[in-house]
Protein backbone atom coordinates (compact mmCIF):
# COMPACT_ATOMS: atom_id res chain seq x y z
CA UNK A 1 0.00 0.00 0.00
CA UNK A 2 1.18 3.49 -0.75
CA UNK A 3 1.33 5.98 2.07
CA UNK A 4 -1.07 8.89 2.04
CA UNK A 5 0.85 11.99 0.98
CA UNK A 6 1.28 14.52 3.78
CA UNK A 7 -0.49 17.24 1.82
CA UNK A 8 -3.69 15.24 1.43
CA UNK A 9 -5.64 16.56 4.45
CA UNK A 10 -4.76 20.12 3.43
CA UNK A 11 -5.85 19.35 -0.11
CA UNK A 12 -9.14 17.98 1.22
CA UNK A 13 -9.72 21.21 3.19
CA UNK A 14 -8.98 23.21 0.03
CA UNK A 15 -11.62 21.15 -1.79
CA UNK A 16 -14.20 22.29 0.76
CA UNK A 17 -13.10 25.96 0.52
CA UNK A 18 -13.59 25.74 -3.25
CA UNK A 19 -17.06 24.20 -3.04
CA UNK A 20 -18.26 26.45 -0.21
CA UNK A 21 -20.24 29.60 -0.90
CA UNK A 22 -18.68 32.96 0.04
CA UNK A 23 -21.07 33.26 3.01
CA UNK A 24 -20.34 29.76 4.28
CA UNK A 25 -16.62 30.42 4.17
CA UNK A 26 -16.90 33.80 5.90
CA UNK A 27 -18.97 32.15 8.65
CA UNK A 28 -16.34 29.42 9.04
CA UNK A 29 -13.53 31.98 9.37
CA UNK A 30 -15.60 33.92 11.91
CA UNK A 31 -16.00 30.73 13.93
CA UNK A 32 -12.30 29.93 13.90
CA UNK A 33 -11.43 33.55 14.64
CA UNK A 34 -9.72 35.67 11.99
CA UNK A 35 -5.97 35.93 12.61
CA UNK A 36 -4.61 39.22 13.94
CA UNK A 37 -2.18 41.10 11.77
CA UNK A 38 -2.32 38.74 8.81
CA UNK A 39 -0.51 40.26 5.89
CA UNK A 40 -1.67 40.07 2.30
CA UNK A 41 1.22 38.44 0.47
CA UNK A 42 -0.56 38.48 -2.82
CA UNK A 43 -3.66 40.57 -3.29
CA UNK A 44 -6.51 38.44 -4.67
CA UNK A 45 -6.03 38.20 -8.41
CA UNK A 46 -8.27 36.91 -11.18
CA UNK A 47 -6.66 34.86 -13.92
CA UNK A 48 -7.08 31.85 -16.14
CA UNK A 49 -6.18 28.19 -16.02
CA UNK A 50 -6.27 26.20 -19.24
CA UNK A 51 -8.46 23.16 -18.62
CA UNK A 52 -7.13 19.96 -20.12
CA UNK A 53 -9.36 17.17 -21.29
CA UNK A 54 -8.25 13.74 -22.46
CA UNK A 55 -8.77 12.36 -25.93
CA UNK A 56 -11.53 9.76 -25.59
CA UNK A 57 -11.87 10.67 -21.91
CA UNK A 58 -8.85 8.55 -21.00
CA UNK A 59 -6.09 9.26 -23.53
CA UNK A 60 -3.53 11.96 -24.22
CA UNK A 61 -4.37 15.50 -23.04
CA UNK A 62 -5.66 18.36 -25.18
CA UNK A 63 -6.55 21.95 -24.28
CA UNK A 64 -10.31 22.06 -23.88
CA UNK A 65 -10.73 25.73 -22.97
CA UNK A 66 -9.98 28.02 -20.07
CA UNK A 67 -11.59 28.46 -16.65
CA UNK A 68 -11.55 31.67 -14.61
CA UNK A 69 -9.69 31.29 -11.34
CA UNK A 70 -9.03 33.62 -8.40
CA UNK A 71 -5.94 33.24 -6.29
CA UNK A 72 -4.82 34.83 -3.04
CA UNK A 73 -1.99 34.42 -0.53
CA UNK A 74 -1.74 35.65 3.07
CA UNK A 75 1.00 35.42 5.71
CA UNK A 76 0.30 35.19 9.42
CA UNK A 77 2.46 37.05 11.93
CA UNK A 78 3.72 33.60 12.93
CA UNK A 79 4.98 33.06 9.38
CA UNK A 80 2.51 30.53 7.95
CA UNK A 81 1.53 31.23 4.38
CA UNK A 82 -2.01 30.46 3.27
CA UNK A 83 -2.74 29.98 -0.40
CA UNK A 84 -6.00 29.76 -2.32
CA UNK A 85 -6.83 28.95 -5.93
CA UNK A 86 -10.53 28.70 -6.76
CA UNK A 87 -12.85 28.68 -9.74
CA UNK A 88 -14.67 31.94 -10.33
CA UNK A 89 -13.97 35.60 -9.73
CA UNK A 90 -14.81 36.06 -6.06
CA UNK A 91 -11.82 37.89 -4.55
CA UNK A 92 -13.06 38.17 -0.93
CA UNK A 93 -13.86 34.45 -0.97
CA UNK A 94 -10.34 33.60 -2.18
CA UNK A 95 -8.84 35.77 0.56
CA UNK A 96 -11.00 34.03 3.19
CA UNK A 97 -9.90 30.63 1.87
CA UNK A 98 -6.24 31.69 2.06
CA UNK A 99 -6.78 32.80 5.69
CA UNK A 100 -8.31 29.43 6.57
CA UNK A 101 -5.44 27.64 4.80
CA UNK A 102 -2.93 29.68 6.85
CA UNK A 103 -4.75 28.94 10.10
CA UNK A 104 -4.97 25.27 9.16
CA UNK A 105 -1.18 25.17 8.98
CA UNK A 106 -0.76 27.23 12.18
CA UNK A 107 -1.95 24.46 14.46
CA UNK A 108 -5.65 25.31 14.13
CA UNK A 109 -6.46 22.30 11.96
CA UNK A 110 -9.09 20.89 14.30
CA UNK A 111 -10.96 24.19 14.60
CA UNK A 112 -10.91 24.77 10.84
CA UNK A 113 -12.12 21.24 10.21
CA UNK A 114 -14.95 21.67 12.73
CA UNK A 115 -15.98 25.05 11.31
CA UNK A 116 -16.34 23.46 7.87
CA UNK A 117 -18.59 20.67 9.12
CA UNK A 118 -21.86 22.43 8.07
CA UNK A 119 -20.41 23.04 4.59
CA UNK A 120 -19.43 19.40 4.15
CA UNK A 121 -22.88 18.34 5.29
CA UNK A 122 -24.64 20.74 2.95
CA UNK A 123 -22.57 19.52 0.00
CA UNK A 124 -23.16 15.86 0.88
CA UNK A 125 -26.92 16.41 1.22
CA UNK A 126 -27.17 18.28 -2.08
CA UNK A 127 -25.18 15.61 -3.88
CA UNK A 128 -27.25 12.81 -2.39
CA UNK A 129 -30.52 14.51 -3.38
CA UNK A 130 -29.26 15.10 -6.91
CA UNK A 131 -28.11 11.48 -7.14
CA UNK A 132 -31.50 10.18 -5.97
CA UNK A 133 -33.30 12.33 -8.53
CA UNK A 134 -30.97 11.21 -11.29
CA UNK A 135 -31.35 7.58 -10.17
CA UNK A 136 -35.12 7.87 -10.71
CA UNK A 137 -34.39 8.43 -14.42
CA UNK A 138 -32.43 5.20 -14.79
CA UNK A 139 -33.88 2.96 -17.49
CA UNK A 140 -35.08 -0.54 -16.59
CA UNK A 141 -35.26 -2.49 -19.81
CA UNK A 142 -37.61 -5.41 -20.10
CA UNK A 143 -38.26 -7.57 -23.13
CA UNK A 144 -41.86 -7.29 -24.29
CA UNK A 145 -41.89 -9.72 -27.20
CA UNK A 146 -38.92 -11.62 -28.43
CA UNK A 147 -39.18 -12.36 -32.13
CA UNK A 148 -38.09 -15.98 -32.60
CA UNK A 149 -38.96 -16.55 -36.24
CA UNK B 1 -6.79 50.84 -49.26
CA UNK B 2 -7.46 52.32 -45.86
CA UNK B 3 -7.92 56.03 -45.26
CA UNK B 4 -8.65 57.41 -41.80
CA UNK B 5 -11.62 59.71 -41.68
CA UNK B 6 -13.03 61.62 -38.78
CA UNK B 7 -16.62 62.24 -37.91
CA UNK B 8 -19.56 60.43 -36.48
CA UNK B 9 -18.43 60.50 -32.83
CA UNK B 10 -21.69 62.04 -31.64
CA UNK B 11 -23.69 59.61 -33.76
CA UNK B 12 -21.75 56.67 -32.31
CA UNK B 13 -22.25 57.83 -28.72
CA UNK B 14 -25.93 58.32 -29.29
CA UNK B 15 -26.25 54.97 -31.04
CA UNK B 16 -24.72 53.24 -28.01
CA UNK B 17 -27.05 55.10 -25.65
CA UNK B 18 -29.96 54.01 -27.83
CA UNK B 19 -28.65 50.44 -27.71
CA UNK B 20 -28.64 50.56 -23.90
CA UNK B 21 -32.20 51.84 -23.98
CA UNK B 22 -33.38 49.16 -26.42
CA UNK B 23 -31.64 46.44 -24.43
CA UNK B 24 -33.79 47.27 -21.44
CA UNK B 25 -36.99 46.80 -23.42
CA UNK B 26 -40.31 47.86 -21.97
CA UNK B 27 -39.51 49.39 -18.55
CA UNK B 28 -42.86 48.21 -17.20
CA UNK B 29 -41.51 44.63 -17.51
CA UNK B 30 -39.11 43.70 -14.66
CA UNK B 31 -35.44 43.74 -15.59
CA UNK B 32 -33.65 40.40 -16.03
CA UNK B 33 -31.00 39.69 -13.42
CA UNK B 34 -27.73 37.97 -14.30
CA UNK B 35 -28.60 35.24 -11.79
CA UNK B 36 -31.90 34.62 -13.59
CA UNK B 37 -30.08 34.18 -16.89
CA UNK B 38 -27.49 31.92 -15.26
CA UNK B 39 -30.13 29.72 -13.62
CA UNK B 40 -32.89 29.69 -16.22
CA UNK B 41 -31.14 30.08 -19.58
CA UNK B 42 -28.61 27.44 -18.64
CA UNK B 43 -28.09 25.83 -22.02
CA UNK B 44 -27.51 29.19 -23.67
CA UNK B 45 -25.06 30.15 -20.91
CA UNK B 46 -23.28 26.83 -21.43
CA UNK B 47 -23.02 27.47 -25.14
CA UNK B 48 -21.51 30.91 -24.58
CA UNK B 49 -18.95 29.31 -22.24
CA UNK B 50 -18.11 26.57 -24.75
CA UNK B 51 -17.74 28.84 -27.77
CA UNK B 52 -16.25 31.65 -25.71
CA UNK B 53 -13.80 28.98 -24.52
CA UNK B 54 -14.03 30.20 -20.92
CA UNK B 55 -15.81 28.34 -18.13
CA UNK B 56 -17.48 31.02 -16.01
CA UNK B 57 -21.29 30.82 -15.79
CA UNK B 58 -21.70 34.26 -14.18
CA UNK B 59 -19.59 35.94 -16.80
CA UNK B 60 -21.37 34.17 -19.66
CA UNK B 61 -24.75 35.17 -18.21
CA UNK B 62 -23.65 38.80 -17.91
CA UNK B 63 -22.30 38.73 -21.46
CA UNK B 64 -25.66 37.42 -22.69
CA UNK B 65 -27.47 40.23 -20.92
CA UNK B 66 -25.13 42.83 -22.40
CA UNK B 67 -25.41 41.24 -25.86
CA UNK B 68 -29.22 41.23 -25.71
CA UNK B 69 -29.12 37.46 -26.11
CA UNK B 70 -26.98 37.51 -29.25
CA UNK B 71 -24.87 34.39 -28.92
CA UNK B 72 -21.90 35.42 -31.03
CA UNK B 73 -21.78 38.92 -29.52
CA UNK B 74 -21.72 37.29 -26.07
CA UNK B 75 -18.90 34.99 -27.22
CA UNK B 76 -17.06 38.10 -28.44
CA UNK B 77 -17.40 39.74 -24.99
CA UNK B 78 -16.19 36.61 -23.20
CA UNK B 79 -13.21 36.17 -25.53
CA UNK B 80 -12.29 39.85 -25.13
CA UNK B 81 -12.48 39.52 -21.35
CA UNK B 82 -10.13 36.54 -21.32
CA UNK B 83 -7.46 38.50 -23.18
CA UNK B 84 -7.26 40.90 -20.20
CA UNK B 85 -6.36 38.13 -17.75
CA UNK B 86 -3.03 36.47 -16.94
CA UNK B 87 -2.82 32.72 -17.29
CA UNK B 88 -1.78 30.97 -14.09
CA UNK B 89 -1.07 27.71 -15.85
CA UNK B 90 -2.63 24.51 -17.07
CA UNK B 91 -4.91 22.13 -15.19
CA UNK B 92 -4.28 18.48 -14.56
CA UNK B 93 -6.04 16.43 -17.26
CA UNK B 94 -9.66 16.07 -16.16
CA UNK B 95 -10.76 12.52 -15.38
CA UNK B 96 -14.26 12.14 -16.73
CA UNK B 97 -14.33 8.60 -15.33
CA UNK B 98 -14.90 10.19 -11.93
CA UNK B 99 -17.75 12.38 -13.18
CA UNK B 100 -20.91 12.42 -11.05
CA UNK B 101 -23.17 11.93 -14.02
CA UNK B 102 -26.62 13.46 -14.28
CA UNK B 103 -27.04 11.77 -17.65
CA UNK B 104 -25.37 8.83 -19.29
CA UNK B 105 -26.69 6.97 -22.30
CA UNK B 106 -25.22 4.51 -24.75
CA UNK B 107 -26.70 3.50 -28.08
CA UNK B 108 -24.56 0.38 -28.39
CA UNK B 109 -25.00 -1.44 -25.07
CA UNK B 110 -28.35 -1.75 -23.37
CA UNK B 111 -27.04 -3.14 -20.10
CA UNK B 112 -23.77 -1.49 -19.26
CA UNK B 113 -22.13 -1.05 -15.88
CA UNK B 114 -23.60 2.04 -14.25
CA UNK B 115 -26.72 1.77 -16.39
CA UNK B 116 -28.53 4.10 -18.74
CA UNK B 117 -29.52 7.25 -16.91
CA UNK B 118 -31.65 9.74 -18.81
CA UNK B 119 -31.32 12.72 -16.50
CA UNK B 120 -32.96 16.01 -17.45
CA UNK B 121 -33.51 15.58 -21.19
CA UNK B 122 -35.69 16.97 -23.97
CA UNK B 123 -35.65 13.49 -25.56
CA UNK B 124 -39.09 11.82 -25.65
CA UNK B 125 -40.87 15.11 -24.97
CA UNK B 126 -43.60 15.83 -27.51
CA UNK B 127 -42.21 19.18 -28.49
CA UNK B 128 -45.58 20.78 -27.94
CA UNK B 129 -45.49 24.33 -26.66
CA UNK B 130 -46.35 24.25 -22.97
CA UNK B 131 -48.61 27.22 -22.45
CA UNK B 132 -48.63 26.53 -18.72
CA UNK B 133 -45.06 27.91 -18.64
CA UNK B 134 -46.39 31.31 -19.67
CA UNK B 135 -47.95 31.51 -16.23
CA UNK B 136 -45.83 31.41 -13.12
CA UNK B 137 -45.86 28.27 -11.05
CA UNK B 138 -43.64 25.74 -9.36
CA UNK B 139 -42.77 22.58 -11.29
CA UNK B 140 -43.58 19.17 -9.85
CA UNK B 141 -41.03 17.79 -7.40
CA UNK B 142 -38.75 15.36 -9.22
CA UNK B 143 -39.07 11.69 -8.29
CA UNK B 144 -36.35 10.07 -6.22
CA UNK B 145 -35.05 6.56 -5.95
CA UNK B 146 -32.19 4.76 -4.30
CA UNK B 147 -28.93 5.92 -5.81
CA UNK B 148 -26.33 3.22 -6.26
CA UNK B 149 -22.78 4.48 -6.04
CA UNK B 150 -21.85 2.44 -9.09
CA UNK B 151 -18.83 3.51 -11.07
CA UNK B 152 -19.44 4.32 -14.70
CA UNK B 153 -16.52 3.07 -16.75
CA UNK B 154 -16.29 4.49 -20.25
CA UNK B 155 -18.13 2.25 -22.69
CA UNK B 156 -15.05 2.02 -24.89
CA UNK B 157 -13.30 0.13 -22.09
CA UNK B 158 -15.87 -2.67 -22.52
CA UNK B 159 -14.86 -3.14 -26.15
CA UNK B 160 -11.24 -2.78 -25.20
CA UNK B 161 -11.45 -6.08 -23.31
CA UNK B 162 -11.77 -7.86 -26.66
CA UNK B 163 -9.27 -5.52 -28.33
CA UNK B 164 -12.03 -4.62 -30.76
CA UNK B 165 -11.56 -0.90 -30.42
CA UNK B 166 -8.52 1.23 -30.96
CA UNK B 167 -6.73 2.44 -27.85
CA UNK B 168 -6.50 6.16 -27.36
CA UNK B 169 -2.95 7.51 -27.49
CA UNK B 170 -1.57 7.50 -23.96
CA UNK B 171 -0.34 10.69 -22.35
CA UNK B 172 3.33 11.30 -23.06
CA UNK B 173 4.97 14.02 -20.96
CA UNK B 174 7.58 14.51 -23.68
CA UNK B 175 5.00 15.53 -26.26
CA UNK B 176 3.91 19.15 -25.80
CA UNK B 177 0.17 19.79 -25.97
CA UNK B 178 -0.71 22.23 -28.75
CA UNK B 179 -2.49 25.45 -27.86
CA UNK B 180 -4.04 27.52 -30.62
CA UNK B 181 -4.51 30.49 -28.30
CA UNK B 182 -0.72 30.75 -28.06
CA UNK B 183 0.43 29.76 -31.53
CA UNK B 184 -1.43 30.16 -34.80
CA UNK B 185 -2.83 26.97 -36.29
CA UNK B 186 -0.56 25.25 -38.75
CA UNK B 187 -1.52 22.39 -41.04
CA UNK B 188 -1.49 19.46 -40.74
CA UNK B 189 -2.63 19.93 -37.14
CA UNK B 190 -2.36 17.23 -34.48
CA UNK B 191 -5.51 15.73 -32.97
CA UNK B 192 -4.98 17.78 -29.80
CA UNK B 193 -5.20 21.03 -31.76
CA UNK B 194 -8.11 19.78 -33.86
CA UNK B 195 -10.06 18.94 -30.70
CA UNK B 196 -9.25 22.33 -29.17
CA UNK B 197 -10.49 24.11 -32.28
CA UNK B 198 -13.63 21.99 -32.50
CA UNK B 199 -14.37 22.39 -28.77
CA UNK B 200 -14.57 26.18 -29.18
CA UNK B 201 -16.05 25.95 -32.68
CA UNK B 202 -19.52 27.16 -33.60
CA UNK B 203 -22.16 24.58 -32.75
CA UNK B 204 -24.14 25.27 -35.91
CA UNK B 205 -21.10 24.88 -38.14
CA UNK B 206 -19.86 21.71 -36.42
CA UNK B 207 -23.40 20.30 -36.41
CA UNK B 208 -23.78 20.88 -40.15
CA UNK B 209 -20.43 19.23 -40.84
CA UNK B 210 -21.31 16.25 -38.64
CA UNK B 211 -24.61 15.98 -40.47
CA UNK B 212 -22.82 16.09 -43.82
CA UNK B 213 -20.78 13.01 -42.88
CA UNK B 214 -23.99 11.13 -42.13
CA UNK B 215 -25.45 12.11 -45.50
CA UNK B 216 -22.53 10.63 -47.38
CA UNK B 217 -19.94 13.41 -47.55
CA UNK B 218 -17.19 11.46 -45.83
CA UNK B 219 -19.31 8.51 -44.78
CA UNK B 220 -18.38 7.04 -41.41
CA UNK B 221 -21.59 5.33 -40.16
CA UNK B 222 -20.97 5.95 -36.47
CA UNK B 223 -22.70 4.71 -33.33
CA UNK B 224 -23.03 6.72 -30.15
CA UNK B 225 -20.83 4.73 -27.82
CA UNK B 226 -21.65 6.98 -24.93
CA UNK B 227 -22.83 10.42 -23.90
CA UNK B 228 -22.26 11.56 -20.35
CA UNK B 229 -23.05 14.85 -18.64
CA UNK B 230 -22.15 15.70 -15.07
CA UNK B 231 -19.95 17.40 -12.54
CA UNK B 232 -16.27 16.75 -12.35
CA UNK B 233 -13.44 18.19 -10.31
CA UNK B 234 -10.68 20.24 -11.89
CA UNK B 235 -7.24 20.41 -10.26
CA UNK B 236 -4.27 22.69 -10.73
CA UNK B 237 -0.74 22.36 -9.39
CA UNK B 238 0.59 25.82 -8.40
CA UNK B 239 4.38 26.05 -8.49
CA UNK B 240 4.52 27.40 -4.93
CA UNK B 241 2.64 24.37 -3.55
CA UNK B 242 3.78 21.44 -5.65
CA UNK B 243 0.57 19.47 -5.16
CA UNK B 244 -2.77 19.51 -6.94
CA UNK B 245 -5.24 22.07 -5.59
CA UNK B 246 -8.91 21.24 -6.24
CA UNK B 247 -10.18 24.41 -7.95
CA UNK B 248 -13.80 23.36 -7.74
CA UNK B 249 -16.22 21.51 -9.95
CA UNK B 250 -17.37 22.11 -13.46
CA UNK B 251 -20.16 20.59 -15.52
CA UNK B 252 -19.00 18.90 -18.70
CA UNK B 253 -20.54 16.92 -21.52
CA UNK B 254 -18.61 14.29 -23.42
CA UNK B 255 -19.51 12.05 -26.30
CA UNK B 256 -17.71 9.12 -27.79
CA UNK B 257 -18.70 7.89 -31.24
CA UNK B 258 -17.50 4.51 -32.49
CA UNK B 259 -17.08 3.72 -36.16
CA UNK B 260 -16.34 0.44 -37.86
CA UNK B 261 -13.00 0.27 -39.61
CA UNK B 262 -12.19 -2.57 -41.97
CA UNK B 263 -8.49 -2.38 -41.28
CA UNK B 264 -5.40 -1.59 -43.28
CA UNK B 265 -1.94 -3.04 -43.75
CA UNK B 266 -0.91 -1.47 -40.45
CA UNK B 267 -4.08 -1.91 -38.40
CA UNK B 268 -6.46 -4.85 -37.88
CA UNK B 269 -10.21 -4.46 -38.40
CA UNK B 270 -11.62 -2.74 -35.34
CA UNK B 271 -13.79 0.10 -34.13
CA UNK B 272 -12.30 3.57 -34.25
CA UNK B 273 -13.24 6.52 -32.10
CA UNK B 274 -14.31 10.13 -32.36
CA UNK B 275 -14.46 12.35 -29.29
CA UNK B 276 -16.44 15.41 -28.33
CA UNK B 277 -16.27 17.58 -25.20
CA UNK B 278 -18.26 20.67 -24.26
CA UNK B 279 -18.50 22.95 -21.23
CA UNK B 280 -21.78 22.63 -19.35
CA UNK B 281 -24.61 20.71 -20.94
CA UNK B 282 -23.80 20.61 -24.64
CA UNK B 283 -24.97 17.26 -25.90
CA UNK B 284 -25.65 18.25 -29.50
CA UNK B 285 -22.30 19.99 -29.75
CA UNK B 286 -20.38 17.09 -28.21
CA UNK B 287 -22.05 14.60 -30.58
CA UNK B 288 -21.37 16.72 -33.66
CA UNK B 289 -17.80 17.32 -32.53
CA UNK B 290 -17.22 13.58 -32.13
CA UNK B 291 -18.44 12.99 -35.70
CA UNK B 292 -16.17 15.67 -37.09
CA UNK B 293 -13.20 14.52 -34.99
CA UNK B 294 -13.53 11.06 -36.55
CA UNK B 295 -14.00 12.46 -40.06
CA UNK B 296 -10.82 14.54 -39.66
CA UNK B 297 -8.86 11.37 -38.87
CA UNK B 298 -9.35 10.15 -42.46
CA UNK B 299 -5.68 10.44 -43.40
CA UNK B 300 -4.65 8.53 -40.27
CA UNK B 301 -6.73 5.54 -41.44
CA UNK B 302 -5.76 5.81 -45.10
CA UNK B 303 -9.26 6.92 -46.09
CA UNK B 304 -9.80 9.12 -49.13
CA UNK B 305 -10.08 12.79 -48.18
CA UNK B 306 -12.91 13.91 -50.41
CA UNK B 307 -15.55 15.62 -48.29
CA UNK B 308 -15.52 19.03 -46.55
CA UNK B 309 -15.73 17.46 -43.06
CA UNK B 310 -12.51 15.53 -43.78
CA UNK B 311 -10.59 18.60 -44.92
CA UNK B 312 -8.89 19.87 -41.77
CA UNK B 313 -7.83 23.19 -43.19
CA UNK B 314 -11.38 23.90 -44.32
CA UNK B 315 -12.93 22.78 -41.02
CA UNK B 316 -10.47 24.35 -38.61
CA UNK B 317 -10.14 27.63 -40.49
CA UNK B 318 -13.88 28.20 -40.54
CA UNK B 319 -15.29 26.71 -37.33
CA UNK B 320 -14.61 29.72 -35.11
CA UNK B 321 -17.70 31.92 -35.14
CA UNK B 322 -15.86 34.95 -33.80
CA UNK B 323 -13.31 34.90 -36.61
CA UNK B 324 -16.11 34.27 -39.09
CA UNK B 325 -18.29 37.09 -37.87
CA UNK B 326 -15.31 39.44 -37.73
CA UNK B 327 -14.54 38.95 -41.38
CA UNK B 328 -18.12 38.88 -42.61
CA UNK B 329 -19.21 41.86 -40.53
CA UNK B 330 -16.21 44.01 -41.40
CA UNK B 331 -17.86 44.41 -44.79
CA UNK B 332 -20.32 46.88 -43.27
CA UNK B 333 -17.54 49.26 -42.23
CA UNK B 334 -16.73 52.15 -44.57
CA UNK B 335 -15.07 51.02 -47.80
CA UNK B 336 -15.65 54.37 -49.52
CA UNK B 337 -12.22 54.62 -51.09
CA UNK B 338 -12.08 50.99 -52.23
CA UNK B 339 -15.47 51.41 -53.78
CA UNK B 340 -14.49 54.69 -55.49
CA UNK B 341 -11.55 52.89 -57.06
CA UNK B 342 -13.77 50.06 -58.30
CA UNK B 343 -16.35 52.55 -59.54
CA UNK B 344 -13.69 54.27 -61.65
CA UNK B 345 -12.56 50.93 -62.98
CA UNK B 346 -16.07 49.82 -63.92
CA UNK B 347 -16.74 53.20 -65.61
CA UNK B 348 -13.59 52.84 -67.70
CA UNK B 349 -14.36 49.24 -68.67
CA UNK B 350 -17.91 50.24 -69.53
CA UNK B 351 -16.67 53.04 -71.76
CA UNK B 352 -14.27 50.65 -73.49
CA UNK B 353 -17.02 48.08 -73.86
CA UNK B 354 -19.35 50.61 -75.44
CA UNK B 355 -16.64 51.96 -77.72
CA UNK B 356 -15.85 48.38 -78.75
CA UNK B 357 -19.54 47.72 -79.35
CA UNK B 358 -19.73 50.73 -81.72
CA UNK B 359 -16.73 49.48 -83.61
CA UNK B 360 -18.37 46.05 -83.89
CA UNK B 361 -21.58 47.65 -85.17
CA UNK B 362 -19.64 49.65 -87.77
CA UNK B 363 -17.80 46.54 -88.86
CA UNK B 364 -21.08 44.64 -89.17
CA UNK B 365 -22.58 47.46 -91.23
CA UNK B 366 -19.71 47.49 -93.66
Amino acid sequence: MTETPAYEPRQEAMRVYALATANELATALEKVGPPDGAEEMRAPEIGLVMARGRIGGTGAPFNAGEVSVTRAAVRLTTGEIGIAYQLGRDKPKARTAAMLDALWQAGRRTEVHAALEPVRNRIAEERALKARRVAATKVDFFTMVRGED
Amino acid sequence: MYVAVKGGEAAIDNAHALLDHERRGDPSVPELSVAQIREQMTLLVDRVMTEGSLYDPDLAALALKQARGDLIEAVFLVRAFRTTLPRFGTSEPIDTDTMRAIRRVSAIYKDLPGGQVLGPTFDYTHRLIDFALAAEGEPERPAESQAASEVMPHVASLLDGERLIEREPAADPNIPVGDLTREPLDFPAGRDLRLQALARGDEGFVLALGYSTQRGFGRTHPFTGEIRIGDVEIEFVPEELGFAVPLGEMTLTECEMVTQFTGSAAQPPQFTRGYGLAFGRGERKAMAMALVDRALRAREFGEEVAAPAQDEEFVLSHCDNLQATGFVEHLKLPHYVDFQAELELVRRMRAEHEAGGQTDALEAAE
